[in-house]
């Protein structure tokens, strides 16, 4: 049983550096594809005036040279961990990546999983109490939550939580006042956790929860969704009625032989699920003021910012990379199927 | 002989509507009883409303006398220590009665281990004998395996050695052959015949095929329309029938029964 799983995650590891590399081409080629001279948006007007400095700015920025050895230059860099320098910020690309991609990454996480724990148990709580109380609550919840738009709800929740009611703290991923947790993950709550700092700890989670439920809302009612018709589909099945022939307990037939075939179509959604979420980041993250890769995406798709770009899109390619491998992993793991032919 | 199990006045509605109007059957040990009819006659419903096992919303009154109680009145937890371990049930096709996602071995050891209190080793080797007993190859390596990985016929074994781990007195087979090669059938039949014969098992075959039940039963009884219309020994009922429903499904046959039967 080992060895084909083996076999199989190795199979899967492989594509997915293939499709690494892949990514870097199509972020490369898109962002050169953008209609908007770099130059343009970041020179000044003076500057562009001078043919010798804006020949110069594009020699410093490699511009001149022809986009198949510009492309090579840019792997060559991205080997050695260089994403090329942000015109905006001056910094490393890198670098303010390292800054926003974990605050990105830690409201996006902390959504998938109220996600993942809200929506399957609500989807099975739906299905066993199919056409009661339960089912009828649960199913207007998670219509009310997939036709909310996320942006509005962001709005809505920062405006009563924070400026009405004032349960939740504002802006930010922490108390202004407070400094911030030593960096060990880029993660706050789990860096305040890993330092002992309480306090941080408290203020983390507080900042994290609105943004999050925002975030999560979506999702929650996706997978109550397909949950509740995966479970419904499995109870139907002859191997569940063969399972209470058997005598089984409850809880074994539930959870042995409903459950787990049932999380297959919800794997799937699920990993869907969390691509739509990262592209519900950039619009929750700029109500919330979360410092977070979606805010630094959009400042510098504004500003033809094109290493910058270039960075987000390989992040943002490699989460789904991620988000895939796992996906496919989990399949194998859950479905003997898929390893075992 | 000694009724192992007795049907009296069998009802059953779904959603209102009665599909079983009133069914007397008698189950003894060591003796194969066929159940035939057409589709939609009642013979599943018969079977699954002895293990409580209807499908939702429906009703059920008449009584089931199984080990001195009515299954009918009994609550369902206790009804559990009953199902799979007293009596066991088959189903039409076991590409769909086993759990893909399971090992053979795990499927062949739970309800052991639930019902008869097993440790695992005990489990694994008694489950090697069972497979074994059906006729698997390699029953040891077998228990690592997915069901997906075996023949139809296979799986058949599989699910019928699954039915007999607990050592039940009835067993219930609903439609075990339907689902399978024709070649497959006459040895699933034999096995079930022999299971019989051999464990001094109660069976309750369920079919349409008036074939398959002229190879192994020892009673007949002919069902149509939610009504047992006619029951007898094998002979009799196949040979001289009385109702004209079951003359009509002799007829029907391209080949008299009793000229093909062992």
């Amino acid at each position: 049983m080992r060895s084909p799983l083996a076999r199989f995650l190795v199979r899967r590891i492989v594509t997915a550096l293939l499709l690494a590399v892949g990514i870097t081409l199509v972020t490369f080629v898109l962002t050169n594809l953008v209609p908007g001279d770099p130059v343009a948006a970041n020179l000044g007007q003076r500057a562009l005036g001078d043919p010798a400095i804006v020949a110069q700015w594009r020699a410093d920025h490699g511009l001149d040279r022809p986009l198949p050895q510009q492309y090579l230059m840019h792997l060559g860099g991205l080997l050695h961990g260089d994403l090329g320098t942000s015109q905006q910020s001056h910094r490393p690309v890198l670098d303010d990546l390292a800054e926003s991609v974990p605050a990105t990454l830690e409201l996006a996480g902390a959504a998938i999983v109220v996600s993942l724990i809200l929506g399957v148990a609500f989807g099975v709580i739906a299905a066993l109490r199919r056409d009661r109380l339960p089912d009828h609550v649960l199913r207007v919840v998670s219509l009310v939550g997939i036709s909310v738009p996320t942006f509005w709800l962001a709005l809505v929740a920062f405006y009563v939580f924070f400026f009405r009611l004032q349960i939740t703290p504002g802006s930010g991923r922490i108390d202004p006042g407070m400094t911030p947790p030593p960096h060990f993950t880029g993660l706050y709550t789990v860096d305040s956790l890993l330092s002992g700092r309480w306090d941080a700890f408290a203020s983390a989670v507080g900042h994290l929860a609105a943004p999050a439920l925002v975030l999560a809302l979506y999702t929650i009612g996706l997978l109550t969704r397909f949950t509740r018709s995966a479970v419904l589909e499995v109870l139907g099945q002859d191997y569940v009625r063969a399972a209470r022939a058997k005598g089984l307990p409850r809880r074994v037939v539930l959870f042995r032989y409903v459950l787990r075939p049932a999380l297959v179509p919800v794997i799937t959604v699920a990993g869907l699920a969390f691509g739509s979420l990262l592209s519900g980041t950039v619009l929750v993250e700029a109500v919330f003021a979360w410092p977070g890769v979606g805010q630094y995406a959009y400042k510098s798709a504004t500003t033809l910012d094109l290493p910058a770009v270039m960075g987000v899109g390989l992040v943002v390619g490699v989460v789904y990379l991620v988000i895939n491998l796992v996906v496919d992993v989990l399949y194998g793991v859950v479905d003997p199927r898929v390893r075992v032919s | 002989m000694s009724a192992a199990l007795t049907i009296e006045g069998l009802r059953v509605s779904i959603g209102g509507r009665e599909v079983l109007h009133g069914v007397d059957l008698t189950l003894e040990a060591g003796r194969v009883h066929g159940l035939a009819g057409e589709s939609g006659s009642g013979k599943t419903m018969t079977g699954l409303a002895v293990l409580g096992l209807l499908p939702h919303g429906s009703e059920s009154s008449g009584r089931i006398e199984f080990g001195g109680r009515d299954l009918l009145r009994t609550p369902e937890r206790e009804l559990d220590a009953v199902r799979g371990a007293k009596i066991a049930m088959v189903f039409q096709d076991p590409s769909t009665s086993l759990h893909p996602m399971l090992t053979v071995g795990r499927q062949l050891t739970e309800h052991m281990r639930h019902h008869l209190g097993l440790g695992r080793r005990e489990a694994r080797e008694r489950a090697t004998g069972l497979l074994a007993k059906v006729r698997i190859p390699g029953p040891e390596e077998a228990l690592k395996r997915y069901p997906h990985q075996f023949s139809g016929g296979m799986r058949q074994r599989i699910a019928i050695a699954v039915a007999l781990a607990c050592e039940p007195e009835v067993l219930i087979a609903d439609e075990p052959t339907t689902a399978l090669d024709v070649t497959v059938q006459a040895g699933i039949l034999r096995l079930l015949r022999g299971l019989c014969d051999d464990l001094g098992l109660a069976v309750l075959l369920v079919t349409h095929d008036l074939g398959v039940m002229s190879a192994v039963a020892d009673e007949v009884s002919v069902m149509k329309d939610g009504l047992v219309v006619e029951t007898g020994a094998r002979g009799q009922v196949l040979r001289e029938p009385r109702h004209p429903y079951t003359r009509s499904l002799l007829d029907a046959l391209p080949v008299p029964p009793g000229e093909n039967s062992p």
